[in-house]
């Protein structure tokens, strides 16, 4: 037995963990199981890969199995890593079409949770662009599953967090890029009201994202910068940064944390001032177009090695919510307000647009996302209770990637999807078999 | 990336081997992988291809069955410019004490099955003119104890072989290299306490491999503090040794 946790690394429990060489034994694997779920490279937040007796790790399935230079069609391992991929492709002018907020998340993981990325309101999740995936099915048996075939198992797994069976391979698309630059624009959002307009103007660029300072108060709440960027062409480069390598490497060294910081290292004082050098060095460049490496660009924390370890012993949890767009503005201002009332920290707050999801549970639907850091803390949960009750009555949800702590009805009151997802899961043998700590806690 | 370059690799679906075929490809090399599963072999293959654009192919090979290593030979669609065997077999050294069969697999898989299909290749590498033999052996087969003598005394007789052979292709301008590796986390010695200072990653080793190409050497140890460490274990005398438990 092993003690397992999230990236948030609260809860912990025990599993046995099993690591099968290939993909091929895995279904000899877990034959006889039951209580088991897939992990990928243990970067969900909270319990989701974390199986209710047996986890079973799929960072062997490591090999990219086909990749047409020309096209970019690329068929690659559930277990292949994010990072890993990146830097095979972005060199011969390849990125991933949708990439999470860490590159240390592995291919299954990022169907399984059906991650989006700072372009969802454009180009979907991360699921929108698999092709093909095949699956282990909890018989033994290994299916393909494409939009034209098994097509609803698609949509099941797509976003199921791993509960119809372990993704095994899957097929997508690269997208071509002409540099390894990002052209970033900053704008500034004095407010809450003023970033989601800010947002909504700059809907027709591809990334986009929303920094909030979230200890600002009264009429500051939610003051926030908004990156805007595009992947940077050859002339770019030529007028922002001349004589720079098209693909640059990556000379961005890691600063690793490397012990459990006091949990007082984070109190209102540390955050704060966090968060003013933040709003400043942003604001200095506020307006000008200028370039960023593709890689701290999109993954900036992973610049900073364990960073989940500056919460302290505890662990944290991770508040990811999305809210329809029409009811955005006073739900997201109030989980704010409460936040910064409290001082419960958060060393960063994001605020990102997001378009209709695609999977049973996926968890985008047009509107706005909302994510906090919050250390665990003997009165975070009820003010997280609050909130979510807030959140659904909106129409709003919970990502279930990030989630540790949710109750089952706020779970079914945000997704609508879920009586469909249990009926899959009941025809292929999941129920009951295919279990982690999340699909126990909410009863999926 | 161009070069007309080839390697054959000996044992396709080893994490070594995966790590040594991928520097080769990556160099631009042509690479040819065999293995006894080859469908396993097929997933390496596959991955360094993607991710090189190298031309990567898989050959059926189980290295117990001495009695095809020439056909296996005439069969390769070309002579290698190098080859590179990584073939090797932990084994359970308390089985092997008594299941002889079990035994009998390790020291043939560690030990029979290269020499003999890598003496086969120096023969051809001879008459051509040219070729490099690169065989990994272990730090086992430097001195055998208690708890690994049956696949350390194989390694030890891969050792020799590999020695000889040297012994014998220097004077025409043939290079024979032995790696050592120590101790390396792969799925071999998955389950296994290792520790770190002396334990190297598995793309350590296949770059050390690459590198013997380039750079030469006769007998490498990928993590240089073995050679200290070996010397001294071998330095120590028979009456001292045979009480210690190693």
């Amino acid at each position: 037995m092993t003690e397992l946790a999230g990236w948030g690394r609260y809860p912990r429990h025990e599993s046995e963990v099993l690591s099968p060489a290939t993909p091929t034994t895995l279904p000899k694997t877990i034959a006889d199981k039951t209580g088991f779920i897939a992990r990928g490279n243990g970067r969900a937040y909270g319990d989701a890969a974390i199986g209710e007796r047996i986890t079973v790790s799929t960072r062997g399935f490591d090999r990219i199995r086909a990749f047409d230079r020309t096209t970019g069609l690329i068929r690659v391992e559930a277990g292949v890593l994010l990072s890993d991929l990146l830097n095979v492709v972005v060199p011969l002018g390849f990125f991933v079409p949708v990439v999470p907020g860490t590159k240390f998340v592995t291919i299954g993981g990022m169907i399984a949770s059906d991650v989006h990325g700072k372009n969802h309101h454009q180009d979907g999740g991360f699921g929108d662009h698999v092709e093909a995936l095949t699956l282990s099915l909890p018989d033994g048996s290994v299916v393909t599953c494409s939009r034209e075939e098994n097509a609803d198992l698609l949509s099941a797994t797509i976003g199921g967090m791993g509960l119809t069976g372990t993704i095994l391979e899957a097929t997508f698309r690269l997208r071509p890029v002409e540099t390894g630059w990002m052209k970033q624009k900053t704008l500034v959002a004095p407010n809450l009201e003023s970033a989601l307009a800010a947002l909504q103007s700059v809907d027709d660029v591809t990334y986009t994202v929303a920094w909030i300072d979230c200890l600002a108060r009264g009429a500051a709440l939610g003051r926030s910068l908004i990156f805007a960027a595009e992947h940077a062409r050859p002339r770019d480069i030529d007028v922002l940064r001349p004589g720079a390598p098209t693909f640059p490497s990556s000379k961005f060294g890691r600063l690793s944390v490397p012990f459990d910081l006091p949990a007082v290292t984070l109190n209102r004082m540390s955050v704060s001032a966090f968060n003013e050098l933040y709003f400043r060095s942003g604001a200095v460049k506020s307006g000008y177009p200028f370039l960023v490496h593709w890689d701290p660009y999109f993954f900036p924390l992973d610049g900073i090695g364990d960073w989940n370890r500056i919460y302290g012993k505890r662990g944290f949890l991770q508040y990811q919510c999305v809210v329809p767009t029409e009811k955005a503005g006073p739900v997201l201002e109030r989980i704010l307000d409460q936040v910064s009332r409290r001082g419960a920290a958060s060393f960063l707050a994001v605020l990102k647009r997001l378009g209709p999801g695609h999977g049973d549970l996926s968890f985008p639907l047009d509107g706005f996302t909302l994510t906090l850091d919050l250390p665990v803390s003997d009165d975070v949960f009820a003010l997280l209770d609050e909130l979510d009750r807030a959140v659904v009555a909106a129409g709003g949800r919970l990502y279930l990637a990030k989630d540790a702590r949710q109750s089952p009805a706020t779970f079914e009151a945000g997704y609508p999807g879920l009586a469909r997802f249990r009926e899959t899961r009941r025809a292929i043998g999941a129920s009951g078999r295919v279990s982690s700590r999340l699909s126990m806690r909410l009863g999926i | 990336m161009t070069s007309s370059k080839s390697l054959l690799l000996l044992g396709g679906t080893s994490d070594i081997g995966r790590a040594a075929a991928l520097h080769f490809a990556q160099a631009g090399w042509q690479v040819m992988l065999t293995a006894r599963n080859e469908e396993e072999a097929r997933r390496n293959a596959d991955d360094i291809a993607s991710r090189t654009g190298a031309e990567v192919t898989t050959h059926r090979l189980d290295v117990l069955e001495t009695d095809r290593f020439s056909d296996f030979v005439g069969t390769l669609p070309r002579l290698p410019d190098v080859v590179v065997c990584v073939v090797g077999e932990l084994g359970d050294q308390s089985r092997a004490q008594s299941d002889l069969a079990h035994a009998a697999m390790v020291i043939r898989t560690n030990f029979e099955g290269p020499a003999l299909l890598l003496g086969l290749l120096a023969e051809r590498f001879l008459e051509r003119g040219s070729g490099t033999i690169i065989g990994v052996s272990s730090v086992a087969g430097d001195r055998g104890r208690g708890s690994n003598y049956v696949y350390g005394a194989a390694k030890a007789g891969f050792t020799a072989f590999l020695s000889g052979l040297r012994n014998r292709l220097a004077p025409r301008g043939l290079r024979v290299v032995t790696v050592k590796p120590g101790f390396v986390r792969t799925r071999m010695t998955a389950g296994i306490k290792l520790p770190p200072v002396v334990t190297a990653e598995a793309d350590e080793v296949g770059r050390a491999i690459f590198a013997a190409v380039e750079k030469g050497g006769d007998v490498i140890y990928v993590r240089r503090v073995w050679r200290p460490i070996m010397m001294m274990i071998t330095g120590i005398p028979e009456r001292v040794f045979k009480r210690l438990r190693l």
